[in-house]
């Protein structure tokens, strides 16, 4: 691409050509070593984990609660039983928060699209999803943990609810942008008023997508620490009736395992470790589902 | 509805009014519950304002709106409150994983979206989306036992005894070899973020409509001419909207910044010594922050937090709209 005068003879263009394709080649070199560079961490971080954690890994880990330090370093079995559980209780529940609130504004920014409110909503909508967690964090302590007076699972819950909302709203409403408006216009032709023809055709329609966008929400939700550190806070043993998972302080896989790289004990470590496999698995399996299920559907 | 005509069975359900809910209530009900979730978003964002801006409204007001902001003590004996320390912490980290982790992530959006034939795109795009899937903590956990430890022992240790030996001088520069400082919290970060540089840089790569990379290819330019002249002028709003929002990702990233950065409350003054970000001193001391004014003062380091995440994402929101092609579509 030379701006200089244009030589013509044979050998010019030649050389030009071959200079063309060397730097071509010098760039594809470029690309592909970025790709190895970007990937290899990951390889590294799951070969430690597995490697680290695998030995900690044992049925006691699913089936004995933490307790205190002294019952690790006395050698009587410890797991995170209390941990998987109030992971599965405060997740959950988180979901079940966000869906009506996430799948409802996302049907507001497709299905209306001409309401006055909604480029504020998804200026909103973008900006809540780039807020930092741990402000998430700090929101839902001042308006429920402090007047409330207690470190609570549901308001563990109520934090990761709203750090999925944003991505639960923006992929519904693309998902529903998705569907052509023909079927929405036959619905309509049939005489059918808007929120059946909403409720029967559109969202069936949308279905898949609206699963895998709750799935990416929850995959990503369910491995932060941060806004769960000041809302459930965390507890060593397990609670005795269900009610304790949701009014008292719940312990969270995330939270449990930042605690336990902390703690200065050895034994904790390895836990830590393990507890990074349970995670690892639990994260990526929700990712991989919501993945596979994306390929089906196109 | 008067008719001669005798009526069949299906004309007389369809002269039938139907019930109120097909009519005009249902979409009124239905309206005004869809209405309703919307808002709510609304009323979060503002609630999230609001609260944090009243929460920090003391330590603002003892300390002032910039002398809080400038303040370069951090002393909760004293009761002496500045945020600066935590606020270069952030930013040096975030601009210095950005500025590692840029040219990887472009090679990548690149080489997926342009040289990649299928199949291997999308086994690359499956690891880096897997990769922004990793728990912030997991990454952590590494970082403290694995990859800390053996920068230290590779470079930090090293270089401090060279140092001791032939150049005193950099000793004050070098900090104490510990591993856990900036320059490896900021590795680690440029490595969380590439994913979402990826992601986003590629999707605006893959916006650029195909003529103009056919024009370019008929005057017979190699790939590498039509990705520098076609289409990445082209994709550059795209780019660097993208850009801005993976470095508010970094700026709000706490759990592994928090495990490797050292946690010191001081002003950083090299890179290769402790720091803090404002994430990282949040996690690390709002639980055990004794004191109203205290505890107020984190959470008006989280109020500035979010004030500078809203200015990099509306930031990102309008280089998107000013530096998109006239007729692009953006991302």
């Amino acid at each position: 691409m030379s701006q200089r005068a244009l030589n013509t003879s044979p050998e010019a263009i030649a050389k030009n050509l071959r200079r063309r394709y060397r730097y071509e080649r010098v760039m594809e070199a470029f690309l592909v070593a970025a790709t190895v560079f970007v990937m290899v961490p990951l390889v590294i971080i799951i070969y430690y984990v597995v490697v680290n954690g695998i030995s900690a890994i044992n049925l006691d880990f699913f089936t004995q609660e933490l307790g205190s330090p002294a019952r690790v370093q006395t050698g009587r079995p410890t797991g995170l039983y209390q941990t998987i559980i109030g992971t599965l209780v405060v997740d959950l529940l988180a979901l079940l928060f966000v869906i009506p609130f996430g799948i409802g504004a996302g049907i507001m920014l497709a299905e209306y699209p001409d309401h006055k409110l909604n480029p504020t909503i998804r200026v909103i909508t973008d900006t809540l999803n780039g807020m930092p967690a741990i402000v998430t964090g700090l929101l839902v302590f001042a308006i429920i943990v402090r007047p409330v007076g207690s470190y609570m699972g549901i308001a563990g819950s109520v934090a990761l609810a709203i750090i999925m909302l944003p991505i639960v709203a923006r992929a519904t409403e693309s998902v529903l942008n998705q569907i052509p408006w023909s079927i929405r216009e036959a619905a309509l032709a049939l005489g059918l008023p808007r929120w059946r023809m909403v409720l029967s055709t559109t969202l069936p329609a949308a279905r898949a997508g609206i699963v895998t966008g709750l799935m990416i929400a929850f995959a990503r939700a369910a491995g932060e620490a941060a806004p769960l550190l000041f809302t459930s806070l965390g507890n060593n043993f397990a609670a005795r009736s269900f009610r304790g998972y949701l009014f008292a302080p719940v312990d969270t896989l995330p939270q449990r395992l930042y605690d336990l790289a902390r703690s200065p004990y050895r034994e904790w470590h390895a836990m830590g470790w393990a507890a990074g496999i349970v995670l690892l698995t639990f994260v990526i399996a929700t990712f991989v589902i919501a993945r596979v299920a994306t390929r089906q559907r196109t | 509805m008067q008719s001669t005509v005798p009526r069949s069975a299906a004309s007389r359900v369809i002269a039938r009014t139907p019930p109120a809910i097909y009519r005009w209530l249902g979409d009124r009900i239905f309206a005004t519950f869809i209405v309703f979730f919307g808002v709510c978003i609304l009323v979060l964002a503002v609630l999230t304002a609001w609260v944090l801006g009243s929460d920090a409204w003391l330590p603002i007001r003892t300390f002032g709106f910039f002398g809080f902001l400038t303040g370069t003590t951090w002393d909760p004996v004293a009761q002496v409150f500045g945020a600066w320390p935590f606020i270069l912490g952030t930013l040096i980290t975030s601009i210095c994983a950005l500025a590692i982790s840029f040219l990887p992530a472009i090679g990548v959006a690149i080489f997926t979206a342009e040289y990649a034939p299928r199949w291997l795109a999308n086994i690359i795009n499956t690891v880096v989306d897997l990769l922004a899937a990793i728990p912030s903590v997991v990454i952590g956990i590494w970082g403290i036992f694995v990859f800390s430890p053996w920068m230290r022992d590779t470079f930090y240790m090293p270089i401090f005894l060279w140092a001791s030996q032939n150049a005193q001088g950099a000793l004050r520069f070098l900090g104490a070899p510990t591993g856990y400082n900036i320059v490896t919290a900021t590795i680690v970060l440029s490595f969380m973020i590439v994913p979402y540089t990826v992601a986003l840089s590629r999707d605006a790569i893959r916006m650029v409509p195909r003529e103009q990379r056919e024009a370019m290819f008929a005057l017979g330019a190699t790939r590498w001419e039509v990705m520098r002249q076609a289409v990445l002028p082209y994709a550059r709003g795209g780019i660097a909207a993208g850009v801005m929002l993976s470095v508010g990702r970094a700026i709000g990233e706490t759990m592994a910044v928090a495990m490797l950065i050292g946690n010191s409350n001081n002003l950083p003054y090299t890179l290769f010594g402790p720091a803090a970000t404002m994430p990282s001193v949040i996690v690390n001391e709002f639980r055990e922050a004794v004191g109203r004014l205290y505890s107020l003062s984190l959470i008006a380091v989280g109020f500035y937090l979010l004030l500078i995440s809203l200015i990099v994402n509306l930031a990102a929101a309008m280089i998107r709209r000013r530096l998109a092609v006239e007729g692009s579509r953006g991302i």
